[in-house]
């Protein structure tokens, strides 16, 4: 009788430390979704101010943005009108929880060649999360300090994780020289998983130089 | 286990539930605000580039 009731402590112990780890556990969801949110939002704050105060300054443009530093506007109005994100310098994971990374090396807004962007999916304010509903002639745009540059959308793809040819300047021939200025978008796929790549490619289509 | 968290706890069944209360508080504060971002680096289902 003695040892069965220290069985069914022992049993009941068991149970409660199960419960409470699925509790944490979907705590923990709750947090990768929701809690680095924050994290995004206070940073995008004082990225978006920093372009607002260099806004018109073609001068800040020369040279190279430093990693970290915000290096233009983005809006895709498909996605809201309310759609805006300061994109990082950078791709490095310090960069990406701040907002949409630049690769750096990649092209500027603007200029020939492939400008690169890749942004979270499902974490940290999640900017990336609705690429997949851009069709065909969406415009994406991109607001830098000198000039806004309206790309539009001209196909999608889902490539592996390791298929680094998207990243030239002709996304996905990297013998071949441009002529044309491009615009990335790179997220996970599918969604909650990082077994693929989901890419958004556009074209310049219009530049609208910000007047001095 | 809780049962035995229940028991230790002082006073009578209001106070005890308030001190209970504050002690999920406390594990939930520890784990949002301490444990998890240091956890989160290492859970990828969400890496958004690409590298050989």
């Amino acid at each position: 009788m003695h040892n069965l009731s220290r069985v069914r402590a022992l049993l009941r112990t068991c149970g409660e430390l199960s419960i409470t780890a699925g509790l944490v556990m979907m705590f923990f969801c709750a947090y990768l979704l929701w809690g680095t949110s924050a994290y995004t939002q206070r940073q995008q704050q004082l990225l978006q101010r920093q372009l607002a105060e260099e806004q018109g300054d073609a001068t800040a443009h020369l040279g190279r943005i430093r990693l970290g530093n915000a290096l233009a506007l983005l809006r895709i109005p498909r996605l809201g009108d309310d759609y805006k994100y300061a994109v990082v310098e950078g791709v490095d994971a310090e960069h990406l929880k701040k907002g949409p990374g630049h690769y750096p090396g990649s092209a500027l807004p603007g200029k020939i060649g492939n400008l690169v962007l890749s942004g979270h999916r499902t974490t940290y304010a999640a900017p990336f999360n609705r690429i997949d509903e851009l069709r065909r002639g969406d415009e994406i745009i991109v607001d830098a300090r000198e000039a806004r540059y309206t790309y539009r959308v001209i196909s999608q793809d889902v490539v592996e994780p390791d298929e680094v040819d998207i990243l030239a300047p002709v996304p996905g021939k990297p013998d071949i020289t441009p002529i044309r200025a491009m615009i990335t978008l790179l997220t996970c796929h599918p969604e909650y998983s990082a077994a693929q790549r989901l890419i958004v490619y556009g074209v310049l289509k219009s530049t609208e130089q910000r007047k001095a | 286990m809780y049962g035995w968290i229940w028991r230790h706890l002082p006073g009578g069944p209001p106070t005890r539930l308030l001190a209970a209360l504050v002690l999920v508080a406390v594990a939930g504060a520890v784990l949002w605000y301490v444990v998890f971002p240091l956890l989160e680096p290492a859970v990828t289902l969400d890496e958004v580039t690409v590298r050989k």
